[in-house]
């Protein structure tokens, strides 16, 4: 039928010349959706610094040591020191309670369980990560808030209380309530990337560290992490900047403090919780400093993604789609 | 036999120890599992268990009740997301499957691995930046709106569309472009009809995911579509309620009545996200197949 078309010298001109326009218009098209792309990253840094720079003047490189947020009209003075310390304190525990999570999650995933329940165990995990973040915090309000007042913190305080970062009232909200939620997103994240690059360790090594008469667990140390770990840095990482860059679930959980505290239990704030609460309702030099929050966020979730992503890289697992799996991995 | 061989062939002192370790990391990495997935079917049990009470024919089709007042529903919200994700969808979906043709049809890799790179740091961009960029973009000297909303969901959708597109379009045999390139047929319409209809499967994949990751995406409307009029909205122009807002402002409220609602909206956003979740991986996997990958 085709070849009949072409047959005709009419229609086989008509041909040739959608050819040379499709050929050239479809290779100019997706390169302009290219170029956009990396377009809207330098329009996002350029917007950022732009919006935070009444702030910027005002308070220069002071303001990232600043331990106060005054809105008062007469007062005027914020600093991010509490929220950088907040995004600091609540990444760090978060990573702290996940990575281990995840490594022992994908060990069992990879090693232990039977084959037939890998795929929609792996799966179950995964979907962890679909969970949207305010349905996260939704939760954190009004189940694991009430808790963690009631059950881990008291526990928590009458054991290890005599430490400053367990002393302190219990509370709902507060750093330890925001690290829980970050842990829960991070989990899932991770042990998606670690999984994959535990799949990737050669059967023939592990089959030779078993004939060497390793149990399950030496030969998982001695194996499978060495092997591994460029891939488990490079996804606790990755773990770390979705933890960093949350900002409603850690909003609805962390109470909104403008202070930094000792207690993990006390309320606080971070970067991205500390815009999300107050941006839409700000004006002047308070949204000028919110936007500079922002700043010293992006700042942090670049430095953390590229340190990742090269990490992840390094170790030669080029395979794996780290934004696929942050989608909820396939 | 020997009271020695007897030692290597029983579980004594150091080989006992040795397996004792290893079945306790063994029971550890079980909990942890058994954890994480405990985890989702606490907070997907509660979304339930609490959502289900609330959730009614009148609450999907009322609109929300003036500040204060409870006994309104969430039509408002549904018909504000659907407008909100779909403009955007309508808008990176398009870019994102070209951005993948880019880089796998046309780009040198030279060009290509700057794109990729681009577009890992991009994903990498906390929602609320986005919400901030387009809030300077857009909102800024002017007002809130659904359209503002749209272009910041487009932007976190931008890099999950195009990564999985990407991924996809490589899978696709060389073999059958080489058989078109051989029949003589122009690249355009190599890619137009045989690489995009093969890997038709996995950009519906990556479609699917980007939708269900924005449909929850509540940092940047709460900056741009988030003080709305009463009653059920549709213009772009102006701002529109959402679902995720809903639950959010619902969440903060002290009322009980009102963390009812919230529950029930989300036990809406919750099925929607999962289901489209698991569409998607069923296209993920038929299109596998189909490529013989």
């Amino acid at each position: 039928m085709e070849a009949g078309a072409l047959s005709n010298p009419v229609l086989r001109a008509r041909r040739n010349l959608t050819d040379r326009i499709g050929d050239p218009l479809l290779r100019g098209l997706s390169g302009l959706a290219a170029a956009l792309a990396v377009a809207v990253i330098v329009g996002i840094v350029y917007e950022v610094i732009h919006l935070a720079w009444p702030a910027i003047q005002r308070f220069g490189i002071g303001f990232l040591t600043t331990n106060d947020w005054n809105p008062n009209p007469l007062v005027q003075r914020f600093g991010a020191a509490p929220f950088l310390y907040g995004t600091v304190v609540t990444s760090l525990i978060a990573i702290l309670f996940a990575a281990p999570l995840s490594i022992a999650i994908s060990i069992y995933l990879t090693e232990l369980a039977p084959e037939r329940v890998r795929r929609p165990v792996a799966t179950l995990v995964d979907m962890l990560a679909a969970i949207p973040t305010v349905i996260l915090g939704l939760w954190g309000i009004l189940v694991l808030g009430p808790f963690m007042r009631d059950t881990i913190e008291p526990a928590l305080n009458s054991v290890l209380g005599f430490v400053p970062i367990f002393g302190g009232d219990p509370s709902a909200f507060g750093y330890l309530t925001a690290a829980v939620i970050l842990t829960i997103m991070a989990t899932p994240i991770i042990t998606s990337v670690t999984r994959e690059v535990f799949e990737t360790v050669p059967g023939d090594l592990k089959e030779a560290s078993y004939a060497l008469g390793a149990t399950r667990w030496e030969m998982v140390r001695q194996v499978v992490l060495p092997y591994s770990r460029p891939g488990i840095v490079g996804a606790t990482i990755l773990g770390l900047g979705r933890a960093i860059g949350e900002a409603i679930a850690v909003a609805q959980v962390i109470g909104g403090a403008y202070l930094i505290n000792a207690s993990l239990f006390h309320t606080g704030g971070t970067l991205a919780a500390q815009i999300a609460s107050q941006f839409q309702n700000s004006a002047g030099l308070q949204k000028a400093s919110l936007a500079y929050l922002g700043l010293i966020l992006l700042v942090f979730a670049v430095i953390v993604n590229v340190i990742a992503r090269v990490i992840v890289q390094r170790g030669g697992i080029k395979d794996i789609d780290v934004t696929e799996t942050e989608a909820a991995a396939l | 036999m020997s009271a020695n061989q007897h030692s290597l062939l029983l579980d004594r002192g150091n080989l006992r120890r040795r397996k004792r370790f290893n079945r306790a990391v063994e029971a550890t990495s079980t909990v942890a599992t058994v954890l994480a997935v405990a985890v989702l079917a606490i907070v997907v049990g509660s979304v339930l268990l609490k959502g289900v009470g609330a959730l009614s024919w009148h609450f999907l089709t009322t609109p929300t009740a003036l500040f204060g007042e409870s006994g309104g529903g969430i039509s408002n919200a549904i018909v504000g997301s659907a407008i909100i994700v779909g403009i955007a969808a309508a808008m990176a979906i398009p870019i994102g499957v070209l951005v993948a043709i880019y880089t796998t049809e046309f780009a040198s890799p030279r060009i290509a691995h700057p794109v990729r790179f681009a577009l890992d740091i991009l994903n990498g961009v906390p929602t609320i930046i986005t919400g901030i960029f387009v809030f300077g973009l857009l909102v800024e000297g002017n007002k809130q709106s659904a359209f503002a909303a749209s272009v910041a969901l487009a932007i976190v959708m931008l890099p999950i569309v195009a990564r999985t597109a990407q991924e996809v379009l490589t899978l696709v045999p060389g073999s059958l472009k080489e058989a078109a390139k051989a029949l003589g047929i122009a690249r355009w319409r190599t890619t137009v009809r045989i690489t995009i209809p093969t890997a038709a499967g996995g950009l519906i994949t990556g479609a699917l995911l980007a939708v269900a990751r924005v449909a929850g995406e509540t940092a940047p409307l709460i900056l741009l579509s988030s003080i709305f009029g009463q009653g059920v909205l549709t213009k772009p122009g102006e701002a529109l309620a959402s679902i995720p807002i809903f639950i959010f402002q619902a969440s903060e409220s002290p009322k009980p009545e009102a963390h009812t609602e919230a529950w029930a909206a989300a036990l809406v956003l919750i099925a929607f996200v999962l289901v489209l979740n698991i569409v998607a991986r069923a296209f993920y996997a038929r299109s596998r197949k189909r490529m013989g990958a």
